[in-house]
């Protein structure tokens, strides 16, 4: 320390959070006597503008040059007391907060505890902070193009808004179209808008957009770099059609004699050929040769496309392309998968032939699915005279998934409309609750009630086909109490529809792990802040939207397309963005080049310089957590703004007091 | 501080079911879905289904609980317990208000409870089940001219040589017994 | 392999023919069953239903004779109810050292005391298809049982409740596979059976004859009607509610059923060439003779299902079973198939 060490230490009240157990007057008297402590000050809300105007005024009045506030989690206002330092004149890591509220008033019991410990933390940072250094934070310039990885509807949105700025957005989207699921429905509630229409026009702008490169038939292979300089590589596999000769005429689809069950567009009731697009208005209209099914590469025969094809843009050669990109931000928008109904034998999905998932169900009433959108039996020509909605298929159970679905309250009521408007059927729909709490779907479910819905409220037991009665017989019977009569009712039905519940990609683990963020316990992308940061994640630059964050419906996924593409576009505004200081530096004096630190760092933050054989800490994607450190065997790596001396000085200053308290005879908690 | 303490309240109804219980068997975490009642195969004949009666053991109608035949009409299968989406532990609560309603003779009809008195009174003296002695004793007192109805049964049981005439006596009868007088005791004691 | 054996005590008499299929059974199998020493009742559903700790010391009692055996690779028994009982006994015990505590205060009276977790308790079909293994079943086949349509019935007790971790459910509780396996290793031709593991009603004939007529109504119902020659069971409980009190059910929904159920170690025995006499046959109530008399008989094929014009076939397809699920046992399931996108 080359200059005279002045510190300000202020202790806050918190209303009453901090001042109702520990004696704050009394800590900021003591800690106005702890070595080169010039002032300790109480103050009710030192977060408020009045709080951060005392510490300014110290600093100029009193010439303070570290601070001290002992109030909450520097989660909370750690940049706040930074900023005020800064106003005034001193360097924001110049400054230390305490943790007395969290870590004190909120968990201990006993007053005289909570103040011993309060002064064993604020004796802590006055130490440590007596060891600080001033920083610099890092600028790093923004590179404007952005990364969008699925284009649902939510992509789409987020792409869009991101293109019409004026900024570029590559696309990447796994399947052969862009659109996702909404491109499956039929109808949307509460509106019933035809969910093709209101998104094949958004469809067609992404794809025309002269601000988008868009990659269907991709993948995203590997993210290196950090926000602002992502460096991605995708993988765009082979078509087997040139897209320069293609018109999207469709004739090779129309030739080709191979067809196989279509199980993912049309969830596994429809066909599509071995060449094919997803659906008519697909986008791209190229269409793509299904490897694994085509004639040409099972047996090296056939090849009716490229017979046909007019414009002979059949390449049977064609190889993957690997693109490398670099992108200054990513969206994720990658969507959901259907819960296997398979797994819940009793409700007979596989096994009894007309009991369908939702999701086949949307297929089936799709006007371009494959009954033209016809509701009939698994038979394809009968049609059901009394159908079955069950809702809660595989959500909100701990057999399966704990979690609420979001959406298939709304999407029962919405089959129970389809179904009554295309057939007449009468129909029974077994719910536990039923949540409809947006804008308008109250309204839609009283609709729904006034169409002579059977509504019976309880969790159907089993579906099956082993008839009791002669009534049963040759039905399909859903067993269930209705909870409302308190009775167990046993109703024979053509046709049974499970709301299946809505789950995480099956490779969503892996994803998150290749852009470097978390997935919750039931697999979700884990936000920034479930409340106040929804879209962001803890990885700058990486940000969610769209149901791969939770489930949820349209307007919400939309929303969040949007709010992610604000985001986006707000960094990309602002031109360069500032890095948390905290990161650790290489002595390369010591360091022996033995690379430990790179193999241990969590965020691929070290490269090993090959000329002078030294590790080099990269810091715009240094988190600062320190495992480097722990690692080194040389002791040649420090953590700026955790360095040992300040660590052990804390330690120090915790002890002593913690000494001093037990020699008088007093326990610290 | 934290604010999950409870007042202190004397123990509920709810409070004895669920002690009477081993184990967790969440039966705080009903929701009321009707599971559990919709997958009883002997649902249609109880009076009230077991969710209903899970409701009621928490609104405290401890006499029309004891009185309901529901929990005699369980058969033990467990359906309910392996689909309940809250993992509660449904059968295990029903055997703790057999118990309980057998404690405080609450039970309406005595035909189940002394069915399972009089199985255990063979067991508690001989160490084996005597299915003869069981079906008699039991159809004097309950059924005295179901045995007109089952004779066809009865004489085809016996012709198959599926009736013992006498009990079997397990040799550690007299240990059995001390063990099973301190478990009885050690059950009051709680 | 050697196993301490629990035969529960129906299978004294009532149950004598399980009991003697088993025993002549398990030495083709090379399983070697030792009758644990002086066991005494499980107390079945009765027990507990009076008294928890004294009922849980009863099943306690012979697990702790059991655990003094050793070289044991664990506790076998036959009857679904005293394998669910001595299982719940040892799993509570494990997870309540409350009850513990009971349980062993009380065993003390007894000169006896039981650590959870020692003894592995199994049921016969487990042990069989488990240890012993599908194959080395059919290659002691020598008569199979080929013309024969069994419908297998495990009941309720030998696969729920699940348990988590130790001592968890050896085969699905919904919808089981493994009997329907054992019994088309043996030769036989497995007809689907929904109601596989439904409840037979257990001790319900004594509580409410209506209640108990209908379940027991409902599996003879579904076996018949897919065309079952005999139900297959390996429960007493259930043997007895549906052959003893088929003849009452009958007279009460004024139905013919003539349903025959049979042990699967009386056909698993069959099968390997013994006797009919060796293994308890002619203690059934419904005479089992029609059905047996199909064993061994050639049967003509079965006709060729009308073909469907591709074109006029407009059935929607079918979602691909997973394997461990499927309820038509007949059916043939790819080794992994997967209905979502996977790529």
């Amino acid at each position: 320390m080359s200059e005279e060490v002045r510190i300000g230490v202020y202790i806050c009240h918190c209303g009453s959070n901090i001042a109702g157990t520990v004696d704050v007057a009394e800590v900021a008297r003591w800690a106005g006597e702890l070595p080169n402590v010039v002032v300790g000050r109480d103050y009710k809300f030192m977060c408020s503008s009045l709080g951060q105007e005392l510490i300014e005024k110290d600093i100029k009045e009193q010439n303070i040059n570290r601070v001290v506030v002992a109030s909450c989690s520097p989660h909370l206002h750690e940049p706040t007391f930074r900023n005020a330092c800064s106003r005034a004149g001193v360097n924001p890591y110049l400054f230390e907060m305490a943790n007395i509220r969290e870590q004190v008033s909120w968990v201990t019991a006993d007053k005289a505890d909570a103040t011993r410990k309060a002064k064993a933390l604020v004796a802590a940072a006055v130490n440590r902070v007596a060891y600080q250094q001033p920083l610099n934070s890092l600028f790093v310039p923004i590179n404007s193009n952005v990364l969008v990885v699925g284009a649902g509807v939510t992509g789409i949105q987020a792409a869009l808004e991101i293109a019409d700025s004026g900024n570029h957005v590559y696309l990447v989207e796994r399947e052969p179209s862009i659109g996702g699921h909404m491109a499956q429905f039929d109808k949307t509630f509460p509106t019933l808008d035809c969910s093709a229409c209101i998104l094949t026009p958004k469809m067609f702008n992404v794809g025309n957009h002269k601000n988008v490169t868009m990659l269907t038939w991709s993948e995203v292979e590997k993210v290196d770099g950090y926000i602002g300089n992502f460096t991605v590589t995708i993988r765009k596999k082979a078509r087997f059609v040139n897209e320069e000769l293609c018109t999207g005429c469709g004739v090779c689809q129309e030739k080709c004699p191979k067809k196989v069950i279509d199980d993912v567009f049309e969830a596994g009731i429809g066909y599509r050929k071995a060449v094919y697009t997803p659906f008519p208005q697909a986008v791209p209209k190229y269409p793509v040769i299904d490897k694994e099914n085509c004639t040409f590469f099972l047996k090296g025969t056939c090849k009716a496309c490229q017979k046909f094809c007019p414009r002979d843009s059949i390449d049977f050669d064609q190889q993957d392309e690997i693109i490398t990109v670099k992108v200054g931000n990513i969206i994720l928008s990658t969507g959901w998968d259907l819960f296997d109904a398979r797994q819940i034998p009793q409700y007979g999905y596989g096994s009894l032939p007309n009991v369908f998932t939702s999701l086949e169900f949307e297929r089936m009433t799709n006007a371009a699915g494959p009954t033209s959108g016809k509701v009939y039996l698994r038979d394809g020509v009968t049609v059901p005279k009394s159908v079955a909605i069950i809702h809660c298929v595989g959500s909100r159970d701990r057999n399966y998934n704990n979690y609420c679905s979001a959406i298939c309250c709304m999407q029962s009521l919405k089959f129970a409309h389809l179904v009554g408007e295309k057939t007449g059927a009468e129909v029974f729909e077994c719910y536990i609750d039923m949540r409809t709490p947006a804008k308008a779907y109250d309204e839609f479910y009283q609709r729904i009630m006034k169409e002579g819905v059977h509504f019976i409220r309880g969790k159907v037991a089993e579906i099956t086909d082993a008839a009791r009665t002669p009534e049963e017989e040759g039905k399909t019977i859903v067993q269930v109490e209705d909870t409302l009569i308190g009775k167990q009712r046993r109703i024979p039905v053509d046709m049974v529809i499970l709301s299946a519940g809505l789950e995480p990609r099956h490779d969503a683990k892996q994803v998150a792990i290749k852009f470097g963020i978390s997935c919750s316990i039931d697999g979700w992308f884990i936000e920034k802040h479930p409340k106040l940061d929804p879209v962001a994640t803890m990885t700058d630059g990486v940000f969610v939207a769209g149901a791969c964050q939770g489930p949820k419906d349209i307007p919400a996924s939309v929303a969040q397309g949007a709010a992610a593409a604000a985001r986006v576009l707000s960094i990309i505004g602002q031109g360069e963005i500032e890095i948390e200081a905290a990161t650790s530096v290489v002595n390369e004096e010591t360091c022996v080049g033995c690379k430990e630190c790179i193999s241990t760092c969590p965020y691929t933050a070290i490269e090993f310089l090959e000329d002078t054989k030294k590790a080099h800490v990269i810091e715009a994607l240094c988190k600062g957590c320190g495992t480097c450190v722990g690692a080194c065997l040389s002791k040649s790596i420090s953590l700026k703004h955790f360095t040992d001396e300040q660590l052990v000085a804390e330690m120090i200053g915790a002890m002593r007091t913690m000494t001093l308290f037990e020699a008088q005879g007093q326990e610290v908690a | 501080m934290s604010s999950l303490q409870t007042q202190a309240r004397a123990p509920t109804f709810f409070d004895e079911v669920v002690a009477s219980t081993p184990g967790e068997c969440h039966l705080d975490q009903c929701i009321q879905c009707g599971t559990c009642g919709g997958s009883c195969p002997s649902g249609a004949d109880m009076d009230h289904t077991p969710r209903a009666i899970f409701q009621m053991i928490r609104a405290g109608l401890k006499e029309d609980v004891f009185k309901s035949n529901t929990p005699w009409f369980c058969v033990s299968c467990y359906y309910c317990t392996v689909r309940c989406p809250q993992e509660v532990h449904i059968t295990d609560i029903m055997y703790s208000v057999k118990r309980m309603s057998v404690k405080e003779k609450g039970y309406d009809d005595s035909t189940a409870p002394d069915f399972s008195k009089t199985f255990i009174n063979w067991v508690e003296n001989f160490g084996r089940s005597f299915e003869l002695g069981l079906a008699s004793m039991h159809m004097i007192r309950h059924n005295p001219f179901g045995v007109f109805k089952i004779a066809g049964m009865g004489v085809g049981m016996v012709t198959k040589g599926r009736m013992a005439f006498t009990p079997t006596r397990i040799k550690g009868m007299n240990e059995l017994k001390a063990i099973l007088t301190k478990a009885k005791e050690l059950e009051v004691a709680e | 392999m050697k196993y301490s054996y629990y035969p529960g005590c129906s299978l004294e008499r009532n149950a004598a023919a399980y009991n003697v299929s088993t025993l002549a059974t398990a030495a083709p199998l090379g399983l070697e069953l030792a009758e644990l020493d002086d066991w005494n009742c499980c107390g079945a559903t009765e027990y507990i239903s009076l008294n928890l700790t004294a009922s849980f010391a009863l099943i306690a009692r012979n697990l702790a004779i059991a655990s003094k055996e050793k070289g044991r690779a664990g506790l076998v028994a036959p009857c679904s109810a005293c394998y669910l009982n001595l299982r719940k006994c040892d799993k509570y015990m494990a997870e309540s050292s409350k009850l513990s505590g009971k349980v062993n205060t009380a065993l003390a009276e007894g000169g006896l005391a039981y650590k959870p977790g020692t003894v592995k308790v199994r049921h016969l079909l487990d042990v069989i298809v488990n240890d012993i293994g599908y194959d080395a079943v059919a290659s002691k086949v020598t008569r199979p049982l080929s013309g024969l349509k069994v419908a297998p019935y495990y009941g309720c007790m030998i696969v729920r409740p699940e348990f988590n971790g130790e001592g968890s459910s050896f085969d699905d509780p919904e919808q089981p596979v493994t009997l329907d396996r054992l019994l088309k290793a043996l030769g036989a031709e497995v007809v689907p059976f929904p109601m596989k593991a439904q409840c037979c009603g257990g001790h319900m004939t004594q509580i409410s004859d209506s209640s108990a007529f209908d379940m027991i109504r409902r599996l003879i119902k579904g076996a018949a009607d897919n065309g079952a020659d005999t139900i297959v069971t390996l429960c007493p409980m259930c043997q007895l509610n549906l052959d003893a009190y088929q003849g009452g059910m009958n007279a009460h929904y004024k139905t013919d059923y003539k349903m025959p159920v049979l042990y699967f170690t009386q056909l698993m025995g069959l099968a390997f060439g013994m006797d009919a006499s060796r293994l308890g046959f002619g203690s059934e109530l419904v005479d089992a003779r029609p059905a047996l008399a199909k064993i061994g008989v050639e049967t003509p094929p079965p006709p060729e299902p009308p073909k469907k014009s591709k074109r006029d076939d407009k059935s929607l397809p079918m979602p691909k079973m997973i394997a461990e699920t499927a309820i038509h046992a007949g059916t043939t399931i790819p080794a992994d198939s997967s209905q979502t996108s996977a790529r």
